[in-house]
């Protein structure tokens, strides 16, 4: 039990914590905030939201950040519904996520080979992403319907009342711990984010690990959009602006360093689970949005001030 | 500190030197010239009073908004909320800038007081949360959108008409009004801050942060400075904005391509991101080149779909521009610094 307890640090707890508050908090309100079907509509949400935050992850653990997210999330969609138009339903969901993992190799082409600022490079690739996707939308009208299987992913039910989205993610989440702490990759990753150099200098092909980080996050935002497209059954532009806060936001509430070298994936997974959560309560209370956005920056700022501080600059 | 005599050689290594170290910045004034020389050639009524100074009304927003943006970045830092600064100053604006000229007078000072309030927060939270600017600025440009709707919840507003008709027309029939106001900006608050010695600190703690707190510099002290004037300056930006478009919006994509375009306009400007080096004059040439490239696309008449592509393209060359250092670099290890 202790050793249990051990593993999990300080952030973690805190912000689960902050959970059962919310919960708690949200269940004085209205008693349906604790009923199953509530609690199961809400994991739904947040997986959308954990598969983005799980690729986010990766990279600022490097201490790198994909600011490409929003288009790399429509290319998702848009491509997936454009390829079953084109070749039939049976590419959609592949096309989708290959789309992905093309724009993900150029970031990390850029990143890694070219030492452009991971900030502003991702920067660059999301406006291209975006002129390519208004290009494809307004030249070739191209389908934009998902298709069955897409939309069965993301919003049917079948196991145990519980939605396929979320044992998805649940696949997703358990291959990337397995990655990050079973694998000399993980190992990698997390050694790059504390140092670079040194990491380097111990034969370790950095320049590879990077490619690979950023490849598995479009990869990742890229999913996260053929399953919204399925939500929503059809693909749009714009569909994935919502995401880029919330995942970085996720990311850093459960732990993970900014700056790299540090964080666990069962933080971001209590980081995407509080941002849902908190929209979700602030919603239903009907705040109106400029209330929820003050709120939601608050909540933030506060959360970190009690565990993300950095260390006293002492020379 | 005054400077020695110096015999001519030392001037012109001198020289070399500041050639050196303002690389950037003389390769962003070339391209823009170039772009704007195009642009003009190319444009039917080519350079007139009128076209210029549509053309200068734009980019001085831009160009406001990129000059807040750096002084964080030289700090070592980012300020993810200097759109939404700059949104939230705008709808501030349209709200109190009007009525009587005594009126008018009192709304401005407002509206510069809350933007410089809103960077003074950014500011407090990073030196005295010890919270990394990043994720800070995140939830603070969240906090600044929230209440930019609470002021304005639909678009609108007021402004008054011939301060804003001043404002956006041109001095002497000649000169854009936007202009003189850049002018001012550089001249009055810039050029003497980057030569005070807490804007030397800002170099400073930009540079290497340790050697500067063991130098003695006070770097809380020049970050919290940083990040207000930032604030400042974005809500100078959103006042100019009140005035050109005579009415408010609290509109998250606007804050969002504003701070985006600002980063760009930044690194363009010859400012590093990892702070220390470069400066604001860097990034209103940054920003003017971004803004010429759409006046390219519209002078050339590229077909409107492609234009979001070209635009990223540009955007994304330009920023790989730096990556020509990788190429020079004989030890790789340099490159991890």
């Amino acid at each position: 039990m202790q050793a249990v307890l051990k593993s999990i640090d300080r952030p973690v707890a805190i912000a689960f914590g902050f959970i059962v508050v919310l919960l708690l908090a949200g269940s004085l309100y209205s008693s349906s905030f604790l009923s199953a079907n509530y609690l199961l509509q809400q994991l739904q949400v947040a997986a959308f939201l954990g598969l983005v935050a799980s690729g986010v992850m990766l990279v600022i653990l490097l201490g790198h950040i994909d600011l490409s997210i929003p288009w790399l999330v429509t290319v998702g969609g848009m491509m997936s519904t454009a390829a079953a138009g084109w070749w039939g339903p049976e590419w959609a969901i592949p096309f989708g996520v290959f789309c992905g993992l093309v724009f993900g190799i150029v970031n990390g082409l850029g990143v890694a080979i070219l030492r452009v600022p991971s900030m502003i490079f991702t920067l660059g690739i999301n406006a291209v992403a975006q002129g390519i996707m208004v290009l494809h939308t307004g030249g070739f009208a191209p389908q934009d319907h998902a298709t069955d299987l897409m939309h069965w992913l993301a919003v049917e039910r079948v196991v145990l009342g519980i939605p396929n989205a979320v044992f998805i993610w649940a696949l997703l989440g358990a291959a990337i711990v397995i990655m990050l702490k079973r694998t000399a990759l993980g190992r990698y990753i997390y050694a790059i984010g504390n140092k670079e150099g040194a990491t380097y200098l111990s034969g370790v092909n950095t320049r590879l690990v990077i490619i690979a980080c950023f490849a598995i996050s479009g990869m990742c935002s890229a999913l996260a959009g053929v399953l919204l497209a399925g939500y929503s059954s059809k693909g749009y532009q714009a569909m994935g602006d919502p995401y880029l806060l919330p995942a970085i936001a996720a990311v850093v509430l459960g732990g993970t360093h900014i700056l790299g070298g540090r964080g666990s994936y069962l933080g971001t997974v209590a980081g995407v689970i509080l941002i849902s959560l908190l929209a979700s309560i602030l919603s239903v209370m009907q705040m109106p949005e400029a209330g929820r956005q003050i709120i939601y920056g608050c909540v933030i700022v506060g959360m970190l001030l009690v565990y993300g501080r950095g260390q006293k600059v002492l020379g | 500190m005054s400077a020695p005599s110096s015999t001519p050689s030392s001037t012109l290594a001198d020289w070399k030197l500041r050639a050196s170290q303002g690389q950037g910045l003389l390769i962003a004034v070339a391209v823009f010239l170039a772009m704007f020389t195009l642009y003009i050639s190319n444009h039917p009524a080519g350079l007139t009073v009128p076209v210029a100074t549509t053309a200068a009304n734009k980019a001085v927003l831009l160009a406001l908004v990129a000059m807040a943006q750096t002084l964080p970045v030289l700090t070592g830092g980012l300020d993810l909320s200097v759109g939404m600064v700059f949104v939230m100053t705008n709808s501030l604006a349209s709200t109190i800038v009007s009525g009587e000229p005594w009126q008018v007078a009192l709304g401005i000072v407002g509206v510069l007081l809350a933007g410089a309030a809103a960077g003074f927060v950014n500011g407090a939270i990073v030196v005295y949360g010890r919270l990394q600017p990043i994720i800070t600025t995140l939830a603070t440009g969240a906090v600044y959108y929230g209440v930019a709707l609470l002021l304005r919840p639909v678009p609108g507003g007021d402004v008054d008409p011939d301060l804003a008709d001043f404002m956006t027309y041109t001095v002497f029939e000649v000169v854009p009004t936007s202009l003189v106001l850049l002018l001012a900006v550089v001249v009055l608050v810039w050029l003497p801050f980057r030569n005070s010695v807490i804007g030397r600190g800002c170099y400073a703690v930009g540079s290497s942060e340790g050697a500067a707190y063991m130098s003695g510099v006070a770097i809380g002290r020049s970050r919290l400075a940083a990040y207000t004037l930032a604030g400042l300056l974005a809500g100078v930006a959103g006042l100019m904005l009140t005035f050109v478009t005579f009415s408010g919006e609290a509109s998250a994509p606007i804050g969002g391509t504003y701070t985006l375009n600002s980063i760009a306009a930044v690194v363009i400007g010859g400012t590093s991101l990892y702070g220390g080096a470069g400066g604001a004059i860097g990034s209103i040439f940054g920003a003017f080149i971004l803004r010429t490239i759409d006046d390219l696309l519209f002078v050339f008449d590229l077909p409107p779909l492609w234009q979001p592509l070209f635009q990223g393209v540009v955007l994304l060359g330009a920023v790989s521009l730096g990556a020509a250092r990788v190429f020079r670099v004989k030890n790789r290890l340099e490159l991890f610094n």
